[in-house]
């Protein structure tokens, strides 16, 4: 669309700004709170940044926050981020292969697999999580990254993203490789994957924030402090009983636990929009 | 180099769908044969079988003496080209051209070295680091023919390949294919539903419909002595005249619309039965003036200009279909016209009622 009128150029900032700044504005908040100390917070969230920057995340990042009630941030960064990793990776392991059976392989109840794996769409971890529980239990991976994901991992979610683009790839494209010589593994490996490319990134996108953002399930197959997300961890901080939350100290590790996300999207985005803008084929 | 040899082969696909009952076509090394025919004939049912593609279900496909029924796409060494080139879009064009080789575990070197020299035979050499999506589509057609020639495949085998390029590019390309093909030397079997592309490009044609195989021959062959009605329908532009005829009791002739007796002996082992008549547009000529009985009147309706020559749309008395005659463009007739056509001796095609040609007069 476009309008050459000055005054739509303006509305249109403006309301884009507007939406911006509503979404902005929460952290923004959390930001200025993790730059004031304790006290200056419990008064009333400030407007302006304070001067505790350095001080406040030194704390959160060097000895801990194990005053404020939970394990060292580091450890929980990296046991989220482990977790996240495996979750998108495996997921996209599993429904690439999936998604290739289903549509590239005649074999038999093909119709039936297809279908099993519809109605795990409708079986989310929420909706299976005792006897899931139970199942992870019985086979000791309470306390362990293989607990923590592999559950979340065996869902093929993505597979119905994957099959609907397969569709979509030429089968002159798959006889043109079969000619060339090219067998199912080798066609999977140097044509459909990197065809899949922006598929690949955008997915990796979603379920990396997915994994990152899992609460529940970790929270119950983890007792054991070194294996807490930092999800759990700023739950933990912000619910500590009695005691008053240390809130420039929670503020300090929610900025830095939007970090790692945030490095994923942009990373990935890079690779999405030029995905977008190029169009295959 | 080697000869095809298609042996009483048939294809069911699952349905059931018969979609070529029994079909047999020696193709001789170094061959190019044509593959032509209506829009699910089963050309392409046939290329893919032969390519591997698809299963064949009875009959037997050699190439080179071997028999290929159970083999692989990739070991029957053949190169195909595809209708919408069916490049992989991710790869540049030299790594579209070396895929088959280094997956035939061909040393890098060796690679290097075929890829430029398919590339300075279709002139790619200054494209090889682009994308497909980089190419316009008659560069993108020579990047599928040097993947194909790039192997040196025993047999190459073509599904409408120019069909997605405009007229003069298309034109282009079939004499630049004609011209690959002689130099290399590679049987091949080419696709197409087009019949100027089919009549320029092949050594012999095989003409199609339905699955079966209406005939095979020479592209003066199949103008000429059409073997059936179809044939003769099919090949030339525009379409053949068909009358309908009765032929003479005594089987000295052929009674046809508007009083014509055409004076033949050939139609005898069919006296007194009908017959079709079929004569080309380019066969009917401006006769005297007259009612001989060898020359037909008809009444002209349209008249199309095309320059060198021109296409005159009429009607016979006692026949409702359009007859067409293309006749020199010098001569002046304007529509209401009665013209009186005669038809070049040996250019008239009779048909039996089976639809089989009876003989040429
Ligand atoms: N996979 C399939 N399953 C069932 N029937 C098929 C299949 N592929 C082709 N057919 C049928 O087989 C017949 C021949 O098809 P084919 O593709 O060989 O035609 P074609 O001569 O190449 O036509 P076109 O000129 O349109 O490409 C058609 O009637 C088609 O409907
Ligand atoms: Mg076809």
């Amino acid at each position: 669309m476009v309008e050459r009128r000055p005054v739509m150029t303006v509305v249109q900032h403006l309301v884009l700004i507007l939406g911006a700044a509503l979404f902005v504005f929460p952290i923004y908040l959390a930001f200025v709170a993790s730059t004031h100390t304790g006290v200056e917070v419990s008064r009333g969230l400030p407007l302006f940044p304070g001067d505790q920057l350095v001080t406040n995340y030194g704390t959160v990042l060097s000895d801990g926050i194990a005053s404020a009630g939970a394990p060292p941030l580091g450890l929980m960064l990296f046991n989220s981020t482990v977790m996240s990793l495996a979750i998108a990776i495996g997921k996209i392991a599993i429904s690439l292969l999936s998604a290739f059976a289903i549509v590239y392989f005649r074999f038999p109840f093909r119709i039936l697999a297809f279908w099993t794996i519809f109605i795990t769409l409708m079986l989310p971890v929420e909706v299976r999580i005792l006897p899931t529980y139970e199942v992870v239990a019985g086979l000791g991976m309470l306390n362990s990254y293989a607990g923590l994901s592999i559950p979340l991992i065996a869902s093929a979610t993505a597979t119905f993203l994957f099959r609907q683009f397969f569709m979509t790839v030429p089968d002159e494209l798959t006889d043109a490789a079969r000619i060339d010589g090219a067998g199912p593994l080798k066609f999977f490996r140097d044509i459909l994957v990197p065809l899949s490319r922006t598929n690949l990134a955008a997915l990796f996108v979603i379920l990396f924030l997915y994994g990152w953002n899992q609460y529940l399930w970790p929270l119950l197959v983890t007792t054991d402090e070194s294996y807490y997300t930092i999800v759990m961890g700023i739950q933990r901080m912000a619910n500590v009983g009695e005691q008053q939350p240390v809130w420039n100290l929670v503020m300090a590790t929610a900025i830095l636990a939007l970090l790692p996300p945030v490095v994923v999207i942009l990373s990935m985005q890079r690779l999405f929009v030029r995905g977008l803008i190029e169009v295959e084929k | 180099m080697a000869p095809i040899a298609i042996d009483g082969v048939r294809k069911v696909y699952p349905g059931p769908v018969e979609a070529i009952p029994n079909l047999s076509l020696e193709i001789a090394d170094g061959e190019l044969c044509v593959l032509v025919g209506p829009s699910g004939c089963g050309k392409s049912t046939l290329l893919r079988m032969v390519a591997g593609l698809e299963e064949i279900t009875g009959g037997e496909i050699r190439i080179g003496g071997r028999r290929v029924n159970d083999l692989e796409p990739a070991e029957r060494d053949i190169a195909m080209v595809f209708q919408n080139y069916a490049l992989y879009p991710h790869m540049t064009v030299y790594d579209n051209m070396a895929y088959g080789l280094r997956n035939r575990g061909v040393p890098k070197a060796e690679i290097r070295a075929l890829v430029d020299e398919a590339a300075g035979i279709l002139g790619l050499s200054a494209l090889l680091a682009r994308k497909p999506r980089q190419l316009s589509g008659g560069q993108r057609q020579r990047v599928a023919m040097g993947r194909a020639i790039v192997r040196k495949p025993q047999v190459f085998l073509f599904d409408e390949p120019l069909s997605n390029l405009d007229a003069k590019l298309r034109s282009q390309m079939r004499v630049e294919i004609k011209r690959l093909q002689r130099r290399l030397a590679t049987t091949s079997l080419y696709v197409t539903h087009d019949q100027v592309e089919a009549m320029t490009l092949g050594d012999r044609l095989l003409i199609m419909n339905h699955g079966i195989a209406e005939q095979v021959g020479t592209p003066m062959d199949v103008y000429h002595r059409p073997a059936t009605r179809f044939v003769a329908g099919f090949i030339g532009s525009p379409m053949m005249n068909f009358l309908p005829g009765r032929v003479a009791g005594d089987g000295r002739g052929v009674h046809l619309p508007g009083g014509w007796l055409l004076a033949t002996a050939k139609a005898r082992g069919h006296a007194g039965r009908p017959v079709t008549v079929g004569i080309r547009p380019e066969h009917l000529q401006p006769a005297a003036t007259g009612t001989d009985s060898d020359t037909i009147t008809l009444r002209t309706e349209l008249i199309e200009v095309l320059g060198a020559d021109t296409l005159v749309h009429g009607r016979l008395d006692g026949h409702d279909d359009t007859v067409i005659a293309r006749l020199p463009g010098s001569l002046q007739v304007a529509a209401g016209d009665n013209l009186p056509l005669a038809a070049e001796p040996g250019t008239v095609h009779l048909f039996d009622e089976t639809e089989r040609a009876i003989g040429h007069v």
